[in-house]
């Protein structure tokens, strides 16, 4: 061999040992998290600041998926994960987009472009949360009103395990259904307590409700105009002046005064007007 | 070719799961695969995560049977060589590079610094000129690669770089073992020259 061949040879050794070389390159970018991400096989979180002070909440390409308040991101990693049933991956924080959303719809605004993932609960669980979803930022509504307006009437039981079952807490406002007693009733995030602070962060008068419910006023009306009846806490039963204030035990003393019911809170119709 | 392949079975049995192992498994490859075919980090991130997201639509649509019977390596890469070729049509520039954008596209090439560290903490007894020698010609390889036409270009990354068998090459080019050898031969004779040319002209330029 003379010395051109050996040189050859070297440099036709050294290079296909650089191209071996170049799959040394190496990317911080999370691109498996990124594409699992776009998926939906992986959900991202972050936390925010709410009435109930900091709470994480995940999503993914469908929308929110997730939201609860726990001690440790790890804790919440491990929660999430079982919920949903993939990993989550931490966020410095949300898009731009969703961040926006997420304030604008907490602050009561129903137009805001949010988005709810609940491929993870049943049919029956989603049709009570989205129900849940129309009750207005500020009003309350009852259990049974939730399981009849999704065609289950006497559903209620099951409708409070759907609350229970919430994965989407504050943002699908479980908090805005509460026991005809007047108790304001179990709570997942925080207890009945919680459940109160978010009520009144909201708006909502909670001493004039729970002492309605407990005189045993279930509906309200006004003796000054159209004679309808609502659940006190209606957008409408809120502008009744006190003076014209009537109050009802139940649908059929309504219907019985000549009442009927309100077109925009549905309370139910008395049996005897069938 | 029969490939006996653990993580395929895994995705036969439970795809969502088994997909996010391969995710993690498979992005720094399919990145470094991306870089060497692009060019450029930041279509190569696109790339490799477009890939995934491919390779998981994909997988969706097959049978359970089918994905245990998939030779995962020849299959990912091929779905990353045709997005690469895609996008290398679309974008017009095919190959990525020629010979008279060597010049400007020397710095964008390679990895941004970060190898002569790593080689160094690998190899604390490394001489520092040693390192940037070799990083440099890595950055040049890199960029002449990228003045390959397409076909040389996906052989010489898989066989040389990959380190894939040409079965699998085959496999992952849809054409025969023959035919891609010879693209991965001529791929290497074709760099070679051009690396001859440049130690030529460099030791003209020294003799001046």
């Amino acid at each position: 061999m003379n010395d051109k061949q050996v040189s050859t040879l070297s440099s036709a050794r050294s290079l296909l040992s650089d191209c071996r070389g170049l799959c040394e390159a190496k990317t911080t970018a999370p691109i498996a998290e990124n594409a699992l991400l776009r998926l939906g096989l992986a959900d991202a979180y972050t936390t925010i600041e709410t009435a109930l002070g900091t709470v994480y909440v995940a999503w993914n390409a469908h929308g929110l998926s997730a939201v609860t308040r726990k001690p440790t991101a790890g804790d919440f990693e491990v929660w999430a994960a079982d919920l949903l049933g993939r990993k989550v991956y931490a966020r410095v924080a949300a898009p731009e987009r969703l961040a926006h959303a997420m304030t604008a719809w907490l602050a009561g605004d129903r137009r805001a472009a949010l988005t709810f993932d609940l491929r993870g609960v049943t049919p029956f669980v989603r049709e009570a949360l989205l129900k849940a979803r129309e009750i207005p930022h500020g009003e309350v509504r009852p259990y049974s009103w939730v399981a009849r307006e999704i065609g289950h009437p006497r559903a209620m039981r099951a409708v409070g395990t759907a609350m229970a079952r919430n994965p989407i807490p504050l943002f699908i406002p479980c908090h805005r259904v509460v026991r005809a007693d007047g108790h304001l009733g179990a709570y997942g995030m925080g207890g009945p307590e919680s459940k109160r602070r978010i009520l009144s962060a909201e708006g909502v008068n909670v001493e004039q409700v729970e002492a309605l419910a407990s005189a045993g006023v279930r509906y309200v009306g006004s003796d000054s105009t159209s004679h309808v009846y609502c659940y006190p806490t209606c957008h409408y039963a809120q502008r009744i002046g006190a003076p014209h204030l009537v109050t009802f035990a139940d649908e059929e003393a309504a219907y019985a005064a000549g009442y009927r019911p309100c077109n925009v809170c549905r309370p139910p119709a008395a049996r005897l007007a069938g | 070719m029969t490939c006996d392949d653990a993580l395929a079975g895994a995705l036969a049995d439970d795809l969502n799961a088994a997909f996010e192992r391969l995710a993690c498994a498979w992005e720094q490859r399919l990145y470094a695969f991306a870089l060497r075919m692009t060019g450029r980090p930041r279509d190569a991130e696109e790339l490799a995560e477009e890939t995934l997201a491919q390779a998981w639509r994909a997988l969706a649509g097959y049978s359970p049977e089918r994905r245990r019977a998939l030779c995962l390596r020849p299959w990912l890469f091929q779905i990353a060589a045709n997005l690469a070729r895609n996008r290398a049509r679309s974008a017009r520039r095919h190959p990525a590079l020629s010979l008279d954008d060597l010049a400007l596209a020397s710095d964008m090439v390679g990895d941004g610094g970060g190898l002569a560290e790593r080689i160094a903490d690998e190899d604390p007894l490394g001489m520092p000129e040693v390192v940037v020698d070799r990083e440099q010609r890595l950055a040049d390889l890199a960029t002449l690669l990228l003045t390959l036409p397409e076909t040389q270009r996906v052989a010489v990354v898989l066989r040389h770089v990959e380190g894939l068998g040409y079965g699998a090459i085959a496999e992952a080019m849809g054409e025969p073992v023959g035919t891609v050898k010879s693209h991965a031969s001529r791929g290497v004779a074709r760099l070679r020259r051009a690396l001859e040319r440049e130690r030529l002209s460099e030791a003209r330029e020294v003799a001046r």
